[in-house]
């Protein structure tokens, strides 16, 4: 009687009404990039009343190709981060991957696809390296990866003894993702495209195929997810190899950007993409979170350099922002996380 | 029933944790269309147990058959392709997964054609069905909407998916670990009568428990677990429940208190 009594209450309970901010917090927990979409809505609407000429397809298309490289890293930092991990030798990796690559193609070393091949081969040897550490000698991912961001990096420069490597000595197939073609009044360039069919290929796999759900429940609580029969290693490792995979594409896309491949590269790139995924709603804590968010996010990125620098202001006002945008959205990771039944 | 083979046995379990001994060489038998409860005070090694015969972990030392045939589960899912499924006392679901997803982790369905086998799709709208139906079967009508994430679900509603999740999947053998530890009165007679229904189409279940009313109103045979060793197997008709706590907590000992035959 008295356990009828207090199902009765339970009930009453989960039926109270809710107050709208409790409305709130469902509605994001149910839909985490709201959030990063409002964003980049009320910093397109502010940017393009401030100055109109943020609006002009002219500097919009400037946006996504300055993104392109931030975005595609941010897909592999997304993988890793829903696992519950982080990796900070994303930058590192891309370097890597795009000094072997462009240092054994130099002056008609190696065929265009050979390189770009390679440049991806290392990506993936380099998360073959991550993955190892992480799963085999169960290193936490921050340190793993905090060890190969100096290992990588130290090995680029070796390699190249600091020296750039200037697009005319490179075979055409390299400088190609920087190639930009019309499409009305923008001008698009190939590795935007290469990043958004790389945003549609692994948020495909990530929302429909059983792959996708593992990386979910791993990064969720592991040790239910090996419980329920799931190989908790072979998906870490196999996030770690697809992020490497990226990294090395994203090396190609940088080349064709830059219009050369030096060492010195993309410093800010580990922070910029972990500024991207985070901001796009993907818990730091694993498990929640999409791919849409992480292109949300690195769009407000995006934005804020253009918009900012189209508003003449100090760049440090960037770094600001984007600073104060990084906390916000922790905190309200942190809040939506607390949804009650 | 002594010439019966055992659905699933185990002799000598051993377990070690550091210094600490979860089990010490313990023995159980699981025969065919039998409900098996497992008593014992806390950490006398019925987790352990349970895990150690669905692969959760790895026995130190020890053996066991399933059909008369020795296995060695390295891991959970060995034991689950083998028919035998879990409900662990920590439930074991994804919190941020929705209660569809749950059901079906580890063991997703693809869409059928080329969607399925070439893109590797997962069938979602059809495992969202299935789980739905499963849940109903279960008497569980509290849960409606199934792509509603487990983490927003109240402890009961967590543990009745976890149950559902055994009941749907189990062909051999079916291990429940306390599953009704937070279920109100009206649900925890759903979970028995699931047992029931199970027992009733043949398949043996182990039962963990610590509400004797349960145990005595649902349990062919009780194995008794004292300080990660056997402490005996009784009846509810060869002791009645208050002996049966008297074994269990060590105030007496089944030689000293053999019970009706
Ligand atoms: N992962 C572990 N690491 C260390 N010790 C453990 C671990 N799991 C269990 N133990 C120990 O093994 C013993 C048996 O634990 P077990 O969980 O099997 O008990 P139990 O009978 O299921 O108890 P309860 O009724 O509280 O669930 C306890 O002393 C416990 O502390
Ligand atoms: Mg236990």
């Amino acid at each position: 009687m008295l356990g009828q009594e207090v199902t009765t209450a339970v009930e009453q309970f989960a039926q109270r009404r809710r107050s709208p901010l409790e409305r709130l917090q469902h509605v994001l927990h149910a839909h985490p990039s709201i959030s990063p979409l409002l964003v980049l809505i009320i910093a397109f609407v502010v940017f393009s009343s401030i100055n109109p000429r943020f609006a002009s397809p002219n500097s919009l298309s400037l946006v996504l190709q300055q993104v392109a490289v931030i975005g595609a890293l941010a897909v592999g930092q997304t993988l890793v981060i829903l696992t519950a991990g982080i990796d900070l030798s994303a930058g590192a990796v891309t370097i890597l991957a795009m000094m072997l690559a462009a240092g054994l193609a130099e002056g008609g070393g190696l065929p265009g696809v050979v390189a770009v091949l390679i440049g991806i081969g290392v990506g993936v040897l380099a998360g073959l390296a991550n993955g190892a550490l992480v799963t085999r000698v169960g290193l936490p991912p921050f340190i793993v990866t905090l060890g190969t961001l100096s290992v990588f990096t130290a090995v680029a420069l070796l390699y190249t003894k600091g020296q750039s490597v200037q697009a005319t000595d490179l075979p055409g197939l390299l400088n190609w993702t920087g190639e930009t073609f019309p499409v009305g009044d923008f001008r698009i360039s190939v590795g935007v495209v290469l990043v958004g069919v790389l945003y549609l290929l692994v948020g495909f796999a990530l929302a429909n195929t059983a792959w996708g759900r593992h990386v979910y429940a791993v990064g969720d609580d592991k040790e239910a997810a090996r419980l329920a029969g799931i190989r908790v290693d072979r998906v870490l490792l196999s996030v770690y190899l697809t992020a490497g995979a990226v990294y090395g594409l994203a090396a190609w896309i940088l080349i064709g950007r830059a219009g050369a491949a030096s060492p010195n590269a993309i410093t800010d790139a580990n922070l910029e993409s972990i500024t991207a995924v985070v901001i796009g709603g993907t818990s730091l804590f694993g498990g929640r979170g999409a791919l849409v968010g992480t292109l949300l996010g690195a769009l407000i990125v995006g934005f804020f350099r253009s918009g900012l620098s189209l508003a003449g202001v100090d760049d440090q006002y960037r770094v600001l922002a984007v600073g104060l945008l990084v906390l916000l959205a922790v905190t309200v990771d942190q809040w939506i996380r607390k949804v009650k039944a | 029933m002594t010439t019966t083979t055992p659905v699933l046995s185990a002799r000598g379990l051993v377990k070690t944790y550091g210094k600490v001994v979860g089990l010490d060489g313990v023995d159980l038998d699981l025969f065919p269309g039998e409900v098996l409860a497992i008593i014992g005070d806390n950490g006398a090694g019925k987790s352990t147990l349970i895990k150690c015969l669905t692969g959760a972990v790895e026995p130190d030392a020890g053996e066991i058959r399933l059909d008369g045939a020795p296995v060695h589960f390295r891991r959970p899912q060995d034991a689950r392709k083998a028919g035998i499924e879990t409900v662990y006392q920590t439930l074991a679901v994804a919190p941020a997964l929705d209660i569809a997803a749950n059901l079906y982790l580890g063991r997703e369905r693809h869409r059928p054609g080329p969607l399925g086998s070439v893109l590797r799709m997962i069938d979602k709208k059809g495992m969202r069905r299935d789980a739905e139906k499963a849940l109903t079967d279960l008497g569980i009508g509290t849960l409606q909407n199934m792509s509603q994430a487990v983490e927003t679900l109240s402890g009961g509603q967590r543990q009745a998916v976890a149950v559902a999740r055994a009941a749907a999947f189990g062909s051999k053998v079916i291990v429940l670990d306390e599953p009704t530890a937070a279920l109100g009165v009206r649900e925890s007679q759903q979970v028995l009568r699931m047992i029931d229904q199970v027992r009733s189409r043949g398949l043996p279940v182990i039962l963990i428990s610590h509400n004797m009313p349960h145990v005595f109103e649902v349990a062919d045979r009780i194995h008794i677990q004292r300080l990660g060793r056997g402490a005996g197997v009784i009846t509810p008709r060869s002791h009645t429940m208050p002996e049966a706590v008297a074994i269990m907590t060590g105030a007496t000992t089944l030689t000293e208190t053999p019970g009706q035959t």
